[in-house]
């Protein structure tokens, strides 16, 4: 998957074999799932050398819940990728972060998020005694934030792209339009719910928010080419100080 | 009182390593989803090999971005990236039909406001950066000039 993986913990008891089993934990997603890596099970499958009686458990276990995503979305998630191979990561990502989670809740903490590629796993409380913030990051400008979400024990997935219109050219459909919509974030009960959901609800386009409006215990904003941000009815209630 | 509390904090980071022949180029995401890559000559004196990008346009690989592919063409000018263009992009939502319906209208709308906020964390794309960092880097491995130190 190849992306930054982020943990803070507040406790007095966290130390380098904490942090250790949580990082061991997505190398081994990684090396599982990655369709960058050759000998990853995932290639292998893909390439034919692992039929459906070979895979592990985890595989199993992630290809039933895409399926499930897939009639929840009505098909609009659907780990056949352009190319005609599987990629399930789409929902890898949220799952693996949820679990990671949960690998620190069993040892003990209570107040700690896990953030992979922006994806978070949000708990408790940061050092200051506060419920954790999340900036949803501009797309126009990666070092600035646009709204501030205060996260109580939920999950926040941002699915998106920084292609903009002024830096795409299509050589052979120079009038073509451009993509509408830059980000769609998430805001769910847990950062599987959210994920599963953002990745298909992006690859609607303007529905996206619409579709996510349709589903309870889901909030989203979504972030368009021309800088409007559209966002579910219940949002704001996620939002910090109206900011 | 919170004198109890520890702060434990660290980042781990899952590099995206790809070993050229030029030599090894390792193209380490940061968390905004741009590669960072060392494009001046280090002046300090070590025995490490130093590197630098040689003027010209070069051409990543083809990145599967999920949805469609990514490709992009790097342009070094001075030593360093002076722009990266796309020659393909994710655009067509393959049996998605076709998006041209506005959100449903009780949807409150509004600009977005660019904040230097106070936060702990940032929830951003990577989806298709994840891409857009593969067929940059093949692209930088090919401007790589490694220089050794005397």
């Amino acid at each position: 998957m190849g992306m930054p993986v982020e943990v803070e913990i507040v406790g007095y008891k966290a130390d380098e074999k904490i942090f250790d089993a949580v990082f061991g934990y997505f190398t081994e997603v990684d090396e599982r799932f990655s369709t960058y890596k050759k000998d990853s099970e995932i290639s292998k499958i893909n390439s034919g050398e692992i039929a459906p009686e070979g895979w592990s458990s985890d595989m199993k276990k992630i290809f039933t819940l895409c399926e499930e995503t897939k009639k929840d979305t009505g098909g609009y998630f659907d780990i056949v990728s352009r190319s005609g191979k599987f990629d399930p990561s789409g929902i890898v990502k949220g799952w693996a972060i949820w679990n990671a989670a949960e690998i620190l809740k069993n040892f003990g903490f209570e107040n700690f998020f896990v953030n992979a590629g922006g994806d978070i796993e949000a708990r408790g409380k940061n050092s200051r005694g506060e419920y954790w913030s999340a900036g949803i990051r501009n797309p126009f400008d990666l070092d600035k934030t646009v709204k501030t979400v205060v996260l109580k024990n939920q999950g926040i997935a941002t699915s998106g792209t920084y292609l903009r219109g002024q830096h795409i050219y299509n050589p052979f459909k120079k009038d073509e339009p451009i993509i509408e919509i830059l980000s769609l974030t998430v805001v769910g009960e847990n950062v599987y719910e959210a994920d599963r959901f953002a990745t298909p609800a992006f690859a609607m386009g303007r529905e996206g928010i619409n579709f996510i409006e349709k589903i309870d215990g889901l909030e989203g904003y979504m972030i368009d080419k021309d800088g409007v941000a559209t966002m579910t009815s219940g949002f704001e209630k996620y939002v910090r100080n109206g900011a | 009182m919170l004198s109890s509390f520890l702060i434990a904090s660290f980042a781990g980071y899952v590099l995206y390593q790809r070993g050229q022949d030029s030599g090894q180029v390792s193209a380490s995401p940061d968390s905004k989803g741009l590669v960072s890559g060392n494009s001046s000559q280090s002046s300090s004196a070590s025995a490490a090999n130093t590197f630098s990008y040689k003027d010209g346009e070069y051409v990543g690989r083809v990145a599967d971005a999920f949805y469609g592919n990514v490709q992009v063409k790097a342009v070094i000018a001075g030593g360093k990236i002076s722009d990266v263009q796309f020659l393909d992009y994710p655009r067509d939502r393959g049996n998605s039909v076709r998006i041209n319906t506005q959100a449903m209208p009780n949807l409150k709308t509004e600009a977005i406001r660019s904040q230097n906020a106070n936060v702990d964390m940032v929830s951003g794309a990577t989806e298709t950066s994840t891409a857009f960092r593969e067929s940059l880097a093949s692209a930088l491995a090919q401007a790589v000039v490694v220089a050794k130190n005397q």
